[in-house]
């Protein structure tokens, strides 16, 4: 039965009381006394050369306060990247600068060239029209292959080239691999593309700036994943403002997805100006912005190829990927293509030589940086949709040929630099298998096909690594920050208590989940338990919420201050019941003297520690107030496996999902409830990429999917209820609470079974496509099915190489 | 600048707006009413669906001066008397049909405004409804299934949690 409270128990959501009512506090909803707005002029060309920004007119227009230009954060520091990757040679990554607001150059449609601050925001915004910019168009490299050939147009004229670095994973490797290719029984290449996508939280990002002369602190609100990244990064590298003068507060923020992870120019701006002209300044991104200012996600261009040996075991692998970085590096882009990729190359399985190379690219486009899933969807997309390309190329069933190559022994180190601590692929293939209703399979499929239908099934394992970590590791890996979390346990004298966690909550409801612990380990009420997140001034450190970390990570760092808690509480009781302090015992928010009746309340304890009347003062101190920093020695490594079931009409191309199974291994889960929620938005996500959602610019580089008119987000219209279970745990061994991380692994794991689905289903009308490219849409769909070769290419697949069945 | 007057959750409210003030910008920066929210520029994602004279309007594509004198009800004004979520509320909580919240006040409208002409929907029904309300979190299950079971259907059929 499932518990009632405490750890495994679906507690009901209590953040869900406030947004349910309307009284949720977004950094849109937040107004300061006096503000002023905000409006970015934004250039409407991918590259060129700024001629002339003329403000003169605009500066007497109604109610504006002062417009800013590129000159006026000359003496600023530009937006910084927080990782450098080393490349294959040994040499670090170009690096462009990256400045606040365009100057001498655009490099792609968005970047902001003027800000205009005014009483109203359609102040602003008519200001803005009266702003003279002329630019000379230089042509844009948008096609990243296009891009590294030699006297391709370079983005940023201080760089050598287009190429951000040349990366070879694991070097030393390579030489064993295409050994192992010329020795191969059989050789499986595929070409793919990752299709570009946009994360679209639907709340856009929000920048106030407010600075207070009385005491010179300046304070950021900001709908930001991790306020004290910002505060660090645009602190210390943009504004050169102590930390102890900058309070950066992210407050409710309606989602991130990654997206909102990275420091953006507009937080920089708002808080530069609202010194500058005295007054806070606010920015509110209207959709139509978000769409050319929110870095985008994925864009990979791959090749690669597995090498079989003749019983079908898989003996080597190896990719060529090209990575789009944008225009510029945003703040964590460039570790997504490689550590968060390629260490990930192995999968599930016990491949024995894996050599992974990567080309990062600078283009004429919105910079790219982490998507949920981050590197790890694109790893998954390319090895799984191989594995069936090899299955059926050798004629053999995908699922076994799956279970042939899986790890079964643990800790397994891969050829790609992690150990995995435990995992369980059989279990969860098992899971699967009875989740699918495989057996009722071929009756679906003639039911489908009575009605002039196609159906197809499609596979896939995914392997997902969370909670980067160690420090030291990144460290050494080009990570600039350290990649811990700290957690304060502050106990009030009446009992009550606060923990104030570094992680970030943007709809994963850590508010709930996180008592859920606390309450567990002290026996006391949840609702005795509050928790803190989003303000630099009330939580010490942080480093927020992205990569699946918030309960491996941040959890640990929780209970690990809980633990401190419990320690000094126990010292107290000890006291008070006059007993050796190794006697006491804590169970359900009572300590006790082992094998005595005596016992004192979790209240009584607290109170003495505040009211110390009878007290060890000589022991301890009075108070009770903890915090801990925790450093992962090893990431997480949730697995599974995920099915799909998809109906094509072959009239129209047009393509259902009918079926989607979910067997995830999380490791010990907190709130099965908030878990499963956390697997259904991923699957959302990763069916939307697969099935709909694509970024498109054109050759000049406008983006061409630029508003929801355009970018086919998913409806309720478009999805299936979907079939989760995560009963198959093997715990991490490496944390206090044995958990692994959830919130990605639906859009890493789904992407691969659509396609595999599709092409399982065009296979079974006799249509024989080896492959196809994301999002799979009915145009796709029915071009390779009908439209011949010249029909297909113009839509990016590959036509049927097979007629259809008569 | 012209000056509306509307009947806001029952109270009457007024204020002074340009002829290009939309409603939700009236409702938020006017009334404070900020849990009508504002997630596109297009009238596609329906995150600030509120009740015009009873019917669902997405409140940004209208301007505040075409409500004056109507009946407005918000996101505010759903809780039943005593404060507690009304059925609807309670029923997105109890089967997590919410996550950033962002989109909740109007899918909460939208699903008020279809269980009112369509008491009983099924889940085809609920999700050609929803199309005018796009959610990111969710996947849309659960708001599905919380939709349903705010209609007093048995939703225990559908996938658990």
């Amino acid at each position: 039965m499932p518990k009632d409270g405490g750890i495994g128990a679906s507690s009901k959501r209590r953040e869900d009381v406030r947004f349910l009512t309307g009284n949720g506090n977004y950094t849109d909803d937040i107004n300061m006394r006096g503000q002023a707005y905000v409006h970015f002029l934004r250039s409407d060309v991918a590259h060129g050369t700024l001629t002339n920004v003329d403000v003169s007119a605009a500066a007497d227009m109604p109610g504006v306060v002062q417009i800013f230009t590129g000159a006026d954060f000359e003496a600023v520091g530009g937006m910084p990247c927080g990782w450098q990757v080393t490349d294959k040679h040994g040499e670090a990554m170009q690096e462009p600068k990256h400045p606040v607001l365009a100057h001498g150059k655009v490099r792609h449609v968005g970047e902001p060239i003027a800000a205009i601050v005014a009483d109203t925001l359609a102040q602003a915004r008519d200001a803005a029209e009266a702003i003279v910019v002329e630019i000379d168009e230089l042509p844009a490299v948008i096609n990243m292959k296009d891009a590294v050939k030699e006297g391709a147009p370079k983005v940023h004229d201080e760089l050598t080239s287009n190429l951000c670095y040349d990366w070879g994973f694991v070097e030393e490797n390579k030489g064993a691999v295409d050994e192992a290719f010329k020795n191969a029984a059989h050789v499986t290449t595929l070409e793919l593309t990752n299709n570009r996508l946009v994360a679209n939280p639907m709340e856009p990002r929000v920048a106030i700036g407010d600075y207070n002369r009385s005491d010179g602190e300046h304070t950021l609100y900001t709908t930001s994943q991790n306020p004290h990244v910002i505060r660090l990064l645009m602190g210390a590298f943009v504004l050169g403002i102590p930390e102890h003068k900058l309070r950066v507060v992210a407050p409710d923020v309606g989602g991130g997805f990654g997206t909102k992870i990275f420091h953006y120019q507009e937080e920089a701006f708002c808080t530069f100006a609202a010194k500058a002209i005295n007054r806070p300044v606010k920015w509110t991104s209207t959709r139509s912005e978000a769409f050319i200012s929110d870095a985008h996600g994925r864009d990979h261009v791959t090749k690669i190829q597995m090498a079989l040996d003749a019983d079908n075991n898989f003996t080597a692998l190896r990719t060529d990927t090209y990575a789009n970085m944008g225009a510029y590096l945003s703040t964590f882009a460039p570790s997504v293509p490689t550590w968060l990729h390629g260490t990930l190359m192995a999968g599930n399985y016990k491949t024995p030589l894996i050599y992974v190379n990567v080309k990062a690219v600078f283009t004429n486009t919105v910079p790219v940086d982490a998507y949920r899933g981050a590197g790890r969807p694109e790893a998954t997309y390319q090895l799984e949709r191989l594995v069936d390309k090899c299955a059926h190329e050798l004629g053999v069933d995908p699922i076994a040929l799956r279970r042939q190559n899986f790890i079964t022994e643990f800790p397994y180190a891969t050829p790609v630099a992690v150990e995995y601590d435990t995992g369980d692929y059989v279990a969860t293939m098992d899971k699967l298998e009875e989740m699918a209703d495989m057996a009722g399979f071929a009756a679906r499929r003639a039911e489908s096909e009575a009605k002039g239908k196609l159906r197809g099934f499609g596979v896939n394992c995914y392997i997902e690594a969370c909670g980067i970590a160690p420090s030291n590791l990144v460290g050494q890996l080009g990570a600039r920050a350290g990649l811990y979390e700290s957690a304060t346990v502050r106990v009030n004298a009446t009992g009550g208590l606060v923990v104030m966690t570094g992680s970030h909550s943007h709809g994963q409801g850590h508010e709930t989940s996180f008592a859920q612990v606390v309450a567990e380990m002290i026996g006391i009420d949840e609702s005795m338990i509050d928790i803190v997140h989003g303000d630099t001034s009330k939580v010490p450190m942080g480093m927020g919420t992205y990569g699946s970390r918030s309960i491996a990570v941040g959890g640990s760092a929780m209970v690990r201050a809980t633990e401190k808690i419990i320690a000094k509480a126990k010292k107290i009781a000890s006291h008070l019941l006059e007993a050796s302090e190794g006697d006491i015992e804590l169970k359900d928010g009572a300590f006790s003297v082992a094998g005595t009746d005596k016992s004192v309340a979790w209240g009584d304890v607290t109170l003495a520690a505040y009211v110390p009347h009878n007290y060890p003062l000589d022991d301890i101190e009075p108070g009770l107030e903890e915090t801990a920093f925790y450093d992962p020695s090893n990431f997480t490594y949730p697995s599974g496996a995920y099915s799909c079931e998809v109906e094509l009409d072959p009239d129209t191309g047009h393509v259902t999902i009918e079926r989607f199974a979910a067997a995830d291994d999380f490791g010990n889960v907190i709130n099965p409830m908030i878990v499963t929620g956390q697997v259904h938005g991923g699957l959302a996500q990763g069916i939307g990429q697969a099935l709909m959602e694509n970024c498109a610019y054109d050759d000049e580089g406008q983006l061409l999917s630029a508003s929801y008119m355009d970018y086919a987000m998913p409806r309720a219209s478009d999805l299936p209820m979907y079939d989760v279970d995560h009963s198959c745990q093997t715990p991490c061994t490496h944390n206090p609470l044995g958990v692994k991380g959830c919130g990605e692994a639906g859009a890493i794991g789904s992407p691969p079974s659509v396609v595999n689905a599709v092409l399982d289903a065009m296979r079974s009308g006799g249509f024989d496509v080896p492959h196809m490219d994301m999002p799979v849409s009915p145009q796709r769909v029915w071009a390779a099915m009908h439209g011949g070769a010249e029909a297909a290419a113009k839509v990016g697949v590959t036509a049927s190489n097979a007629k259809p069945n008569a | 600048m012209t000056q509306v007057k509307m009947t806001v959750n029952g109270k009457t409210m007024s204020g002074d707006v340009e002829g290009r003030t939309l409603l939700a910008q009236f409702l938020r920066d006017d009334q404070g009413l900020t849990g009508t929210h504002i997630g596109c520029d297009t009238s596609q994602c329906g995150a600030c669906v509120v009740h015009v004279n009873g019917e669902a309007v997405k409140s940004c594509t209208m301007f505040a001066i075409e409500a004056d004198g109507a009946e407005v009800a918000t996101i505010e004004g759903q809780a039943n008397a005593d404060g507690s979520l009304n059925v609807i509320q309670q029923a997105f909580q109890d089967h997590h049909g919410l996550q950033c919240g962002f989109c909740t006040p109007g899918m909460v409208m939208s699903a008020a405004a279809l269980l009112k002409d369509n008491p009983k929907p099924t889940e085809a029904e609920v999700r050609h409804y929803l199309d005018g309300n796009i959610c990111r979190c969710t996947g849309y299950h659960n708001i599905v299934k919380a939709i349903m079971a705010a209609s007093g259907q048995d939703v225990s059929a559908i996938a658990a949690e």
